[in-house]
């Protein structure tokens, strides 16, 4: 479970979040709305633990952990994994190679295998991230995360400037990563699947289009830096559409 | 015999001659008198104490031969070892083809001037020996030949003269490696080269330095590649050395000849480098690329780059980066110089410190900060050279692997 508690964080000095409230239980997957510049990112990078975000109030709890202060690397370790809007090229390190790296000790025996599930096998001797086209980077950035196979997912607009064809392709990828794609069966009931269900996941969406492919529990929006929640995302998505962030954040939605 | 009394005599007149660039070296530190040492048999090379081998090893130099179409191993002045395996390929020590072969005049001196400085002069004054490789033409080496040249005896000065010559239609590889043994701290070293790389040959050459703290080095070289030609040259040094200075030119005088220069230099502190190169690009066709990676852990790395265009429809490209890690200087001075229309020459220079960002992006992945640094700097270091064997790059990314602790 990712808690968080009247977060508070500053970036450079300035106030870009506060009294931030969240609560995702395993197996849960959020959406998360809002305009451009609101924090959505910032949210992320510091729950993934961004140094330059600075945590001046509240506390964020991992399975159990308090990892406020945590460096990035113990976050990833007890299962925090990102899939960023703009990652940085690393020169000279192969995309095959960081496959591995983001594997840890579990190791990929086929990486071929593992990225023909995101068409990213002519990629792989490329440069991470050089010269990758934007819909490129959210493939990469998938197959990382299916080498890393962290338990709460924080996936910053995965379907921005993905083409028709490979929407589908990454709606469905995040929905195995999130375990969404486990059906009931005659053997299996809906609640049991329920239960099998421990990944968790963040999602920073604008159109909303992971919904078509994502079951998702809670629908979250992040506007002047405080962040409201409402069970139907879809409800949400009409609304922002229709009035606006600022209507629908007032008269639709408590703040929680 | 080759009679070298007029060479001897233009060397006199500039044996006072300090170099253009780089700082100047007392010689008179040093003592030139020739060191014996037995020849050994390929049996007595492979049971080489282990501490001296894993040293020879580092410098890309294996005494068992494995994938080695020859061997020349020189220790201070002496040729201990000189052998080949493969056909169509000759490594003659250079005094012996000074003796021997009379087709040595033209190639001797014919590229570097003996009285460019008091290092050439020293070279050809008192010159201890050194290594002719020559590949006969179409002949084509698999493995490549490997030559080193090791200083064993405190306080050496050693001079040595290369000349390798790929004839035409040829191709061939070698990898050659600069040592020193444990007990050595001072030293100099002064090694003429000359490549003559003639029609359609193809010559890989990789350079691996380990020196020792209180080391110079003074390399002079200057190759020479004729029509259809490619010249590769790959030099890496990521041991500390107190000074080293070289600036090898290679002149492209034939059309569609090729010349790629890379090289990956890691300055410890207090150690001095004055490193780069220069590529003259003659005639119509020609390309040439220089590619440097340098990383300063509190050294003086001075990087240098020069391009010079001469003729139309030539093509050139420069790639100077440097990073910082732990204080000390990277200059990087990248120099293009087109003389007439229709040149093509570009370049890029960088010097930072590895970026927090990178860094982060790694550890978010589950890497440690130190292992995130580490990727990030072998990641630099590794270049892909285009046309060198598999194996040979190989040998270039275990060198960097087994210097890796000391860069961190
Ligand atoms: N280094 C910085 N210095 C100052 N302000 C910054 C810095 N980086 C980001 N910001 C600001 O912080 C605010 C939040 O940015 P953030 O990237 O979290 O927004 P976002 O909700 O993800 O937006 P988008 O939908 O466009 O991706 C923005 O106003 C942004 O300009
Ligand atoms: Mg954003």
């Amino acid at each position: 479970m990712l808690l968080i508690e009247d977060l508070q964080v500053e970036l450079a000095g300035k106030v870009i979040l506060k009294h931030i409230d969240l609560e995702i239980k395993p197996g849960e997957t959020h959406v998360l709305f809002g305009p451009n510049g609101s924090g959505k990112t910032s949210l992320l990078m510091t729950i993934m633990g961004y140094p330059q975000y600075k945590v001046t109030g509240g506390r964020i709890v991992f399975k159990g952990v308090d990892i406020t202060h945590s460096p990035i690397n113990e976050r990833a370790r007890l299962g925090i994994g990102m899939s960023y809007q703009r990652p940085p090229t690393i020169h000279g390190l192969k995309t095959r190679q960081m496959v591995q790296l983001c594997a840890g000790d579990k190791k990929v025996s086929d990486v071929e295998e593992l990225a023909a599930r995101v068409h990213f096998e002519s990629f792989l001797d490329r440069d991470v991230n050089a010269g990758f086209s934007g819909g490129e980077i959210k493939r990469s950035e998938l197959l990382q995360l299916l080498a890393q196979d962290p338990d709460l997912m924080l996936f910053d607009e995965p379907e921005s400037g993905v083409d028709l064809e490979n929407i589908a392709l990454v709606g469905h990828t995040i929905a195995t990563l999130l375990q969404k794609e486990i059906v009931s069966t005659s053997a299996k009931s809906r609640l049991q699947v329920l239960k099998e269900r421990t990944k968790m996941g963040f999602i920073i969406t604008h159109t909303g289009y992971i919904l078509d492919y994502v079951d998702v529990d809670k629908g979250q929006v992040l506007y002047n830096g405080v962040l409201s929640c409402s069970t139907n995302p879809r409800e949400i998505l009409r609304c922002i559409g229709e009035i606006g962030y600022e209507e629908c954040v007032r008269c639709t939605i408590d703040a929680n | 015999m080759y009679d070298r009394r007029e060479l001897i005599e233009k060397a006199q007149k500039a044996v006072q001659k300090r170099a253009v660039i780089g700082p100047d070296v007392d010689l008179g530190e040093f003592d030139s008198t020739p060191v014996d040492h037995k020849y050994l048999s390929d049996e007595e090379m492979r049971s080489l104490p282990l501490a001296e081998r894993q040293r020879l090893l580092m410098a890309g130099v294996d005494v068992t031969e494995s994938e080695r179409a020859g061997t020349y191993f020189q220790k201070d002045t002496a040729v201990v070892h000189c052998s080949t395996r493969q056909e169509g390929i000759e490594v003659i020590p250079i005094r012996e083809a000074l003796e021997k072969h009379d087709w040595i005049r033209d190639y001797y001196w014919k590229l570097v001037s003996v009285d460019a400085d008091k290092y050439t002069a020293a070279a050809e004054m008192e010159l201890h020996n050194g290594y002719v490789i020559r590949a006969l033409p179409g002949s084509r080496s698999i493995y490549p030949i490997q030559a080193c040249l090791y200083l064993d005896k405190h306080g050496l000065q050693q001079n040595v003269h290369n000349i390798i010559i790929a004839e035409e239609g040829s191709e061939l590889h070698v990898i050659t490696g600069c040592s020193t043994s444990p007990d050595l701290k001072k030293g100099i070293h002064v090694g003429i080269s000359e490549f003559y790389i003639k029609k359609n040959a193809k010559l890989s050459f990789t350079m691996i330095h380990n020196w020792a703290e209180d080391m110079a080095v003074r390399p002079r070289s200057v190759a020479r590649v004729e029509e259809g030609g490619l010249f590769l040259n790959n030099y890496i040094c990521m041991k500390p050395v107190r000074t080293l200075q070289m600036y090898p030119t290679t002149h492209l005088v034939g059309e569609n000849a090729v010349a790629r220069m890379y090289s990956i230099i890691v300055g410890s502190p207090d150690s001095e480098y004055d490193v780069g190169g220069r590529i003259f690009l003659k005639k119509p066709g020609t390309r040439a690329e220089i590619v440097a990676r340098t990383i300063s852990n509190g050294g003086r790395i001075i990087s240098r780059g020069h391009l010079i265009g001469e003729t139309p429809d030539i093509k050139a490209h420069l790639e100077c980066k440097g990073l910082i890690l732990k204080g000390g200087l990277i200059y990087a001075v990248p120099e293009l110089e087109g003389h007439v229309d229709g040149v093509e020459m570009s370049h890029e220079a960088a010097v930072g410190k590895i970026a927090q960002e990178e860094i982060n992006y790694l550890m978010s992945r589950g890497l440690s900060e130190e292992e995130a640094t580490s990727t990030i700097v072998r990641g630099f270091l590794s270049v892909d050279i285009p046309g060198l064997p598999p194996q040979l790059q190989a040998e270039i990314d275990k060198a960097i692997e087994m210097s890796e602790k000391d860069v961190m």
